[in-house]
């Protein structure tokens, strides 16, 4: 009896020191994630706010070296431009990507494939994209343009927005689908009126996932959009960036132009927060009226 | 009960209401008719070869141990199943005199006929009064007094509207697991259907729950065909008329539910029904 007590007792302990163990080591973990999150913000509000001014966002870049260099109000117009135009590619091709294989993929032999292809291409360096969107849309129009940019923007984002779609309708309740079937609701019917809107909220993160990815992406626009220092708000004609102003002016000799670049940094952070919000803004009201 | 006054359901093929007790042993017009029907799942024939009819307006019962076969053969009575993969139907299979397994049946139409209540209650995550209109919205009602009716009408036979009433435009996800359960009935019979199938619709319920839904499905029985499938004895002989009873994806015995419950046929009725296996 005693014995087994003691024995007990042991085991007990050693449970309860190797849970305490992982309890601190998670929450170890958490923290330093967090301390290193927070020193980047930090460290680009620091660097950044100090640059960021109104004139930012209202002055085209001066061209000069030093002293002052301008703003950036080509290059945060043009990204704008870019991320639309990817989008209104991207995001339906991915939906409906998604969908397909989630909803429609009934025994055939397409959609494993399909979704092979998928993770390869969401894994393909952006690089590749790039030079894919130079050969392809670039060289036979004989110059650098946006819609080339747009276009490896979009095929950036088809992959992961399809797989996120998929996973997310994935998640939608199996009884959901039998009951609306049961009502007497064509498979569409189904999709669109109860298995979207259920998963609207993860649909729209996955979304967003993919424009805070291609807002951020330089290298398929170097290639493709090339970048301006000028206004464009024509598509067919090179289009400045935010990402790739900021890379230019990085890696150039100008202690000024590097400041600015800093700032650019802080505001394309600031932009895909308040796209987020935005879009999240969206999507429930629009399911909020549909009640 | 507000049932009895409200206006009539699907354009079903009700005889004149002969109020009169079981004692009339004529054979009530058959709404449904099965003749040797099989179901596979890929190989695996999980129905053999089952015939049964149901009559109109009449409740009856499909009991028998898990894995039976009861669900497979009610989810194939608004092919329901063909959504399962690999699954596949053989025999013939008609209510109101149409072969539904005939090529060119309008499956979108079936299911309006045949409505179908579930296990576990599966409201959609939107408001109960969008629950209910999902059906009529489907078939292009879109006035709001239409709806509106609609909603009522369907909730007060489904003896839930004044539970609802006050929080239509709230999510249907909030109301308890019997509430749920009742809107879904709802929400089936605003398609105006002729049958409601019902798989196991107390399963998932309190005993408290569960006897509203009984109550429901004895009244509702005015106004369509309703086939229950059960686990609990018990219930078959409350709520209805006559009982099937599944082995091993075979019809064993069929009848009149006061005489399957006192004087089975068949042997393994009667050991089911005691409870001496199952």
């Amino acid at each position: 009896m005693i014995a087994d007590r003691a024995d007990r007792s042991l085991h007990d302990r050693l449970t309860r020191g190797a849970s305490a163990v992982a309890y601190t080591l998670s929450i170890g973990f958490t923290v330093v994630i967090l301390v290193t999150l927070l020193c980047v913000v930090g460290y680009l509000f620091t660097l950044g706010f100090s640059s960021l001014s109104l004139g930012f966002f209202t002055h085209l870049p001066t061209g000069a070296a030093q002293g002052d260099v301008g703003g950036m109000k080509h290059a945060v117009l043009g990204t704008l431009i870019l991320i639309a135009l990817a989008s209104i590619v991207g995001i339906p091709l991915g939906l409906l990507t998604g969908i397909y294989l989630s909803e429609y993929d009934t025994g055939s032999k397409l959609a494993t494939p399909i979704r092979f292809i998928c993770d390869v291409l969401a894994g393909v360096p952006s690089i590749v994209v790039g030079i894919l969107g130079y050969e392809l849309l670039v060289r036979p129009l004989g110059h650098y343009n946006g819609y080339a940019g747009a276009l490896a923007l979009a095929f950036i984002m088809i992959p992961i927005v399809a797989r996120t779609t998929e996973e997310m309708l994935r998640l939608v309740p199996g009884n959901y689908r039998e009951a609306s079937i049961g009502l007497g609701a064509t498979k569409a019917e189904t999709i669109l009126q109860v298995i979207m809107p259920a998963a609207t909220g993860s649909l729209v993160t996955g979304i967003m996932l993919a424009i805070a990815r291609v807002a951020g992406e330089t290298a398929p626009l170097l290639f493709t959009a090339l970048g301006s220092r000028l206004l464009s708000t024509d598509p067919n004609e090179p289009m400045p960036s935010l990402t790739v102003q900021i890379f230019t002016y990085a890696t150039g000799p100008s202690p000024d132009q590097q400041k600015l670049a800093w700032a650019g940094i802080l505001v394309l952070i600031g932009l895909i927060f308040v796209l987020n919000l935005a879009i999240r803004f969206a999507a429930s009201r629009r399911v909020g009226s549909k009640r | 009960m507000t049932t009895a006054t409200l206006p009539d359901l699907a354009p079903s093929p009700m005889p004149a209401p002969a109020a009169l007790p079981q004692a009339d042993a004529a054979p009530r017009p058959a709404l449904i008719e099965a003749k040797n029907v099989s179901v596979f799942y890929g190989a695996f024939e999980a129905i053999k070869s089952v015939s049964l009819d149901v009559s109109t307006n009449e409740v009856v019962a499909f009991i028998g141990p898990s894995g039976c076969g009861k669900s497979t053969f009610l989810r194939s009575i608004n092919r329901i199943n063909d959504m399962v993969r690999g699954c596949r139907v053989t025999g013939e299979l008609k209510i109101g005199g149409q072969d539904i397994y005939a090529s060119g049946v309008d499956l979108v139409t079936l299911r309006r006929q045949v409505g179908m209540v579930f296990q576990k209650p599966n409201p959609f995550p939107t408001s109960i009064y969008a629950n209910v209109t999902y059906g009529p919205r489907l078939q292009g009602v879109k006035k709001r007094q239409e709806l509106d009716a609609i909603v009522e009408d369907c909730l007060r036979k489904a003896a839930i509207w004044d539970e609802a009433k006050d929080r239509l435009h709230t999510s249907a996800l909030g109301m308890s697991g019997g509430q749920q359960q009742r809107l879904c009935i709802a929400r089936a019979l605003a398609t105006r259907p002729s049958v409601l199938l019902m798989d196991e619709p107390c399963s998932a319920l309190d005993p408290i729950a569960t006897a509203k839904i009984e109550d429901l499905i004895v009244g509702l029985k005015k106004l369509v065909t309703i086939i229950v499938v059960t686990h609990n004895m018990h219930q078959a002989a409350r709520v209805s008329d006559r009982t099937a009873f599944f082995y091993l994806g075979k019809l064993i015995e069929y009848d009149e539910t006061s005489t399957m419950f006192t004087n089975p046929n068949q042997k393994q009725t009667e050991e089911y029904i005691t409870g001496r296996f199952g």
